[in-house]
Formats: C-alpha cells, sequence, structure tokens
C-alpha cells in the first residue's frame, strides 16, 4: 500500500532545544564529527488504493493545518513511497 | 458543582454577580478543570462545565481553557485540541461584537496560539525539563477583561509549571505586542523557560483573550497557594472578568 511521507523541520531561526541536547550527548559517545544537530518529525499517510493528485493534495493540506505549525515549522517534504 | 468550597473563606460576591457564567472546558487529559471551576466559584460566579465536543457554547459570559496535557501533547502542545467542535464556537465567539472573554492558561495558552487566536507559540524550554515553581509576574497591561482588577507595574506570584513553555514569535510580531501594550504579564527575577523578551502572557489587540504560561487558578485559596505573598494573588483573573461581565465601569 502506498504511502505518503511529510517530513516537518523547525524554522532555520528557531533555537531547536532538542537538538541541541543532542548535539552535546554526541562527543561522549566518540562522535565528534558533527557541529550541529535539528531534529523534526516525519509522518507516513497510509493510503488504501491510488495516490491521486487529489489526495496527495489532502496531504499538503494537512501537512499546513495539522501536521506543521506554520509559525515554528516548515513542511519541507511531501512525496509518495509505494511500499 | 453546586456544593460550597469546605476549605477556605469564600469571597463573598455582590449579588449581581452570582447570576455571571463561566464555562470551563475539558479536553481528553486536561487536568486543572477543576481548579479552574473552583477559582471561578471563589470569585463569586457560576462555573460551568463545557465538554469539548460540544457543539454549542449555551449562555456562558466567558470560557476558561484550562491547563493539563490535551490529547498528551501529542503533534504539539494544543494542536489536537485545536479542532474540537467546541473550539470552532470558541474562536466565533472570540471575534463576534460580543467578543467573548476568553482565557487560556499553560495548555489552554498553547491552544489558543494554534488557534491563531493570539500570535506566536510555545516550543520546549531552553533547559529542557519540566518546571513548577512559584513564579513572580509583572502586571504589564491592565486593560484586558481579564486583568482590570490590577494594577500596572503589580507584581503577583502564581505557580508555574510546564515543560513547553519558552514562548516564541518572530521579531516582527513581538515589536508589534509590545507596541500595542499586548504583552500583558512578564516574568521578574527570573525567566523559567528562555521565553522571548521574558514574556508570560500576551492578549488579542481588542483585550478579550488572554493567554499565559502560569496558573492563576492555583493561587486564589489562602493556604493553598505560593507562601511568598498572599497565596490568592491569582483571584483577580477571575474578579476581572466578572466585573467585566457585570458592566462595572473602570
Amino acid at each position: 500500500m502506498p504511502r505518503i511521507v511529510v517530513d516537518v523541520m523547525p524554522k532555520p531561526e528557531i533555537l531547536d532545544p532538542q537538538g541541541k541536547a543532542i548535539v552535546g550527548a554526541l562527543p561522549r559517545l566518540g562522535f565528534t564529527a558533527f557541529s550541529s544537530v535539528r531534529q523534526g518529525k516525519r509522518f507516513e499517510l497510509t493510503v488504501d488504493g491510488e495516490v491521486t493528485e487529489e489526495i496527495l493534495a489532502q496531504a499538503r493540506n494537512a501537512a499546513e493545518t495539522l501536521l506543521s505549525n506554520p509559525v515554528i515549522e516548515d513542511v519541507v517534504n511531501v512525496e509518495v513511497v509505494e511500499a | 458543582m453546586t456544593e460550597l468550597p469546605l476549605i477556605g473563606e469564600a469571597v463573598a460576591a455582590p449579588a449581581q454577580l452570582i447570576g455571571a457564567k463561566i464555562g470551563v472546558v475539558t479536553f481528553p487529559g486536561t487536568l486543572d478543570d477543576r481548579d479552574a471551576v473552583r477559582a471561578i466559584r471563589l470569585a463569586g460566579a457560576t462555573a460551568v462545565p463545557l465538554w469539548h465536543a460540544d457543539t454549542t457554547l449555551g449562555d456562558v459570559d466567558a470560557v476558561v481553557i484550562p491547563g493539563g496535557f490535551s490529547y498528551g501533547d501529542y503533534l504539539r502542545a494544543g494542536a489536537i485540541s485545536r479542532f474540537a467542535p467546541l473550539m470552532a464556537r470558541i474562536i466565533d465567539a472570540a471575534h463576534s461584537d460580543a467578543r467573548l472573554p476568553v482565557l487560556g492558561i499553560c495548555n489552554g495558552f498553547q491552544i489558543l496560539t494554534e488557534s491563531h487566536l493570539l500570535p506566536g507559540s510555545m516550543i520546549k524550554n531552553d533547559h529542557l525539563k519540566f518546571m513548577c515553581r512559584d513564579q513572580v509576574l509583572r502586571v504589564e497591561n491592565n486593560t484586558t477583561d481579564w486583568t482590570r482588577d490590577y494594577a500596572v507595574g503589580q507584581e503577583i506570584t502564581v505557580p508555574l509549571k510546564n515543560q513547553d513553555g519558552q514562548y516564541i514569535a518572530d521579531e516582527k510580531t513581538l515589536d508589534a505586542l509590545e507596541a500595542e501594550g499586548r504583552v500583558v504579564f512578564r516574568y521578574v527575577g527570573f525567566n523559567p523557560n528562555g521565553s522571548r523578551r521574558d514574556i508570560a502572557g500576551i492578549s488579542n489587540a481588542t483585550g478579550n483573550v488572554v493567554g499565559l504560561m502560569p496558573h492563576p487558578e492555583h493561587a486564589v485559596e489562602a493556604g493553598f497557594g505560593p507562601e511568598n505573598g498572599s497565596g490568592t494573588e491569582g483571584l483577580g483573573f477571575f474578579t476581572s472578568v466578572l466585573n467585566k461581565i457585570v458592566g462595572d465601569t473602570k
């Protein structure tokens, strides 16, 4: 069954407290190559049947209204993944 | 809901206040609805329980959206509650000519920003921890429906308890809020969550919608509120809106 993947990230200008905590923990485990981390969210919307343009438009709309808050987050990707 | 408070001294209310009805909304995961109901009764009004799935507000004169963890804070704090049937009624009523007074406390504040009744948003505290403390706030605006009984510059102590309490908005929005006097409360002495410009609470342009992270409803009864100060310094929110409802001119 196809899925629509929606990726949401905190806006670049917004401090990401969780990413900041992660970047602090990485070097303690020996992962020293990373200077910054930003943590986002991935949603997988399963579709029963074919993903039409109309369904994809619904997913984009849902991404902007419910899945993300445009004040603090950007929808960075909406794509169809075949199972 | 009809019994009188068993503990503490109920504030004697003028007779005309008794008829004022203030709704308190419960969502799945709301925690502080009962405290809000109690605060309203101690202020002298009648509290009306409202359920998030209700499709009408009835004849309430004001609404409190209390704190808690509606929908477990899943997705984003307040994000799912914002689409509850009753929120559509509240948004309409807040924008109507009658300008229904609406107070959002903590999770209620988060629901109001997700609803776009108030600008900006809350993100995780800058120190990443849940924090619970008695917090001093400064009243910056006493012309809103919920702050009429305070003085500008007055400092009040009420409990604060949250994990996603860091208020943020872009600089343009922050400047506009400051210029229009819509920063209603600021943290004093200590910023508990990294909020921009020490902002603890804001209002909409017409002053009928107010949101804040700290909890005035937990500071309404002597002996049960913060130990510094009177412990009842949150009661003014509820007497303020009552005075507004009964048309007391300031």
